[in-house]
């Protein structure tokens, strides 16, 4: 008895140990990033930092401000071609597909979800870039490219989401709008769509945190030129692409500051990961 | 017009009949326009779902028939050299690599599951913050998981560029998928089988293992396959961790002391032939090999879903 009783203590121990690492994980991540970001961001000074638009490491210039700009323009972008495409094939996939093509789609989009970044940045290389280049103005390595690119990357993350929330919308909401004489598409789009409102909103929130993280992608079509963009067909250089660009050789204060814009993009992280559980509670406490 | 009290029947009937016309063109003007709204819908529907399916047609494809030909015995040579380009060992590194991160993540990840399922108190403090840094976790960048691997593992503890390093920081990366699959995959089991574990005077710990746990493993099968993709194709979290030596950590010669050895793996290969623009067509071959590996796990990923389910339906 009591040895059973030490095992389970044991045991207990064990998986409290193993549910603390995830934690312990994330205080390192926080401490390091901090303990070596915010330094050089002092060093350099905030407002120049943060506001600063001119990135010259080698006159010790570190403003990011273009990169800040350019991943917000980059998100946007991607936000604006995946967004509408997803939330539409979510529609379909819940409420309009027939079982069989939905049990093609499906298994679709899932593989989308796992292509690997690079299979997608080195496609967009030799095939959206080009394109570019050939028909519309610039040097097809654009903040254009990037868009169109990650749009189609967040393409799975919005449908699964979005498609989860629909399918999770009461079948008597449906059939209710159709007995008040409503047709499918009315019942859908109607009352369907509104009452799965705060899922699809957390499937876009959650789009938008994959967009902005998004790296070697954004890196192998995006020119990654310095300097805020004056139109969709110039290069653009996002956060991410700052740190990888750049971190293999940098040293001292450069170093400083890409470690310091990492913490830049944590703490946008962050900020959209809280905004996804403010969405994701009222969805529940509705 | 005169009023309806001073008209005649005939008149009457029609003002009246007019009248009715007009509703009933009104009513069928509201009808069709109802109808080019669903009709318009239903177009916009179907088009978002055709431009899916085409991205993702055309995306395979295109990478298939460009770089199935290319899939050349020289790819597969075991040394690499800047001619051949063999993309042997950085296969080899990938398979190293995610088993390492594999090994470390998923006994961690699954006790937390348990823990979280099985033993913590409904609604307490611990189990609320263990939910927010999951989720925190889940949402960080992988180039964020790279800078951190960089400054922890390389640099403070000195491990430097290496598959340990590289292992590590994939391994937390994937933590949280192995959590959240293997917590569902918990849930998923009835009552029933915890209640009849304790109801034949098993204590908490043997009922999970023996009855709890084997019914969910086609589940937490599904979350290791799903980590494993993400190990296999993850690029930001590796270059500044593992590095991007083409070479196979030599565990025969140096021992267990090769997992300081640095490698690239399979994905990191891909990119730096992209990056340096010289070998297209062995990009393209490498390409074909990485999608070909994503979607056989996909595929095992999938058939272990559906195992899952019939499992727990059979109750």
């Amino acid at each position: 008895m009591s040895q059973s009783a030490v095992k389970e203590g044991f045991a207990r121990a064990l998986f409290v140990g193993a549910a603390a690492v995830s934690v312990l994980a994330v205080a390192l991540i926080c401490v390091f990033l901090f303990a070596n970001g915010l330094p050089a961001m002092a060093q350099i000074g905030i407002p120049e930092f943060l506001l600063g638009t001119t990135w010259r490491p080698a006159n010790d210039l570190y403003g990011i401000f273009p990169m800040i700009i350019g991943s917000i323009y980059v998100t946007a972008g991607a936000m604006l071609v995946g967004v509408p495409a997803g939330f539409l094939c979510a529609v379909f996939l819940s409420r309009f597909a027939s079982g069989r093509v939905a049990a093609t789609l499906k298994p679709g989009v899932e593989l989308l979800a796992g292509i690997p970044s690079v299979v997608y940045g080195f496609f967009g290389l030799v095939v959206i870039v080009p394109l570019i280049r050939d028909y519309l103005p610039g040097r097809g390595l654009s903040l254009l490219a990037a868009a169109l690119l990650l749009g189609i990357m967040i393409l799975p993350t919005i449908i699964t989401v979005a498609q989860s929330a629909l399918d999770a919308v009461p079948q008597k909401y449906y059939e209710g709008a159709l007995a008040l004489g409503a047709d499918h598409e009315h019942s859908v789009f109607r009352v369907v769509v509104p009452a799965a409102a705060s899922g699809i909103m957390a499937a876009i929130v959650l789009g938008v945190g994959r967009a902005i993280g998004e790296t070697m992608a954004v890196i192998m079509v995006a020119g990654n030129q310095a300097v805020i963009p004056g139109s969709i067909f110039d290069g653009v250089r996002t956060m991410t692409a700052n740190i990888v660009l750049e971190m293999g050789y940098a040293a001292d204060l450069h170093r400083g500051a890409l470690i310091a814009t990492g913490v830049v993009l944590f703490v946008f992280i962050l900020l959209i990961t809280m905004l996804f559980n403010v969405i994701k509670k009222r969805g529940e406490a509705r | 017009m005169m009023a309806p009290w001073d008209m005649t029947a005939a008149q009457l009937s029609a003002a009246l009949r007019i009248a009715s016309d007009e509703w009933a063109a009104r009513e069928a003007e509201v009808a069709r326009r109802r109808r080019m709204v669903s009709a318009l819908l239903r177009g916009l529907v179907y088009l978002g779902a055709a431009a899916t399916a085409f991205v993702l047609a055309f995306l395979v494809g295109y990478i298939l028939v460009n770089g199935v030909p290319y899939l050349t015995p020289s790819l597969f040579e075991w040394t690499y050299t800047s001619d051949n380009v063999s993309l042997m060992p950085a296969l080899i590194s990938t398979l190293m690599m995610a088993a390492l991160a594999l090994v470390m993540a998923v006994p961690i990840g699954v006790g937390s599951a348990i823990y979280l399922v099985e033993y913590a108190p409904r609604g307490s403090r611990f189990v609320n913050i263990v939910r927010t840094t999951t989720e925190t976790l889940q949402g960080i960048p992988s180039i964020i998981y790279g800078l951190f691997g960089m400054l922890f593992f390389v640099t403070a503890l000195r491990w430097n560029l290496s598959l340990l390093s590289g292992a590590c920081t994939l391994a937390i990366m994937v933590l949280p998928v192995v959590m959240r699959t293997t917590e569902e995959a918990l849930i998923a089991v009835p009552d029933a089988y915890r209640e009849g574990g304790f109801g034949l005077g098993a204590g908490r710990l043997r009922t999970v293992f023996r009855c709890v746990l084997p019914s969910a493993v086609p589940g937490i099968l599904g979350g290791v396959i799903l980590a494993l993709g993400r190990c296999v194709g993850e690029v930001a979290a590796l270059l500044f961790t593992a590095g991007t030596i083409a070479q196979i950590p030599d565990f025969v010669a140096g021992g267990a002391a090769a997992v300081f050895d640095s490698c690239r793996t399979l994905a990191v290969h891909m990119y730096v032939l992209a990056s340096e623009g010289l070998h297209v067509n062995e990009t393209y071959a490498t390409a074909v090999v990485l999608l070909v590996v994503v979607v056989v796990l996909n595929a095992a990923a999938t058939f272990a879903a559906k195992k899952m389910r019939k499992g727990s339906g059979n109750d």
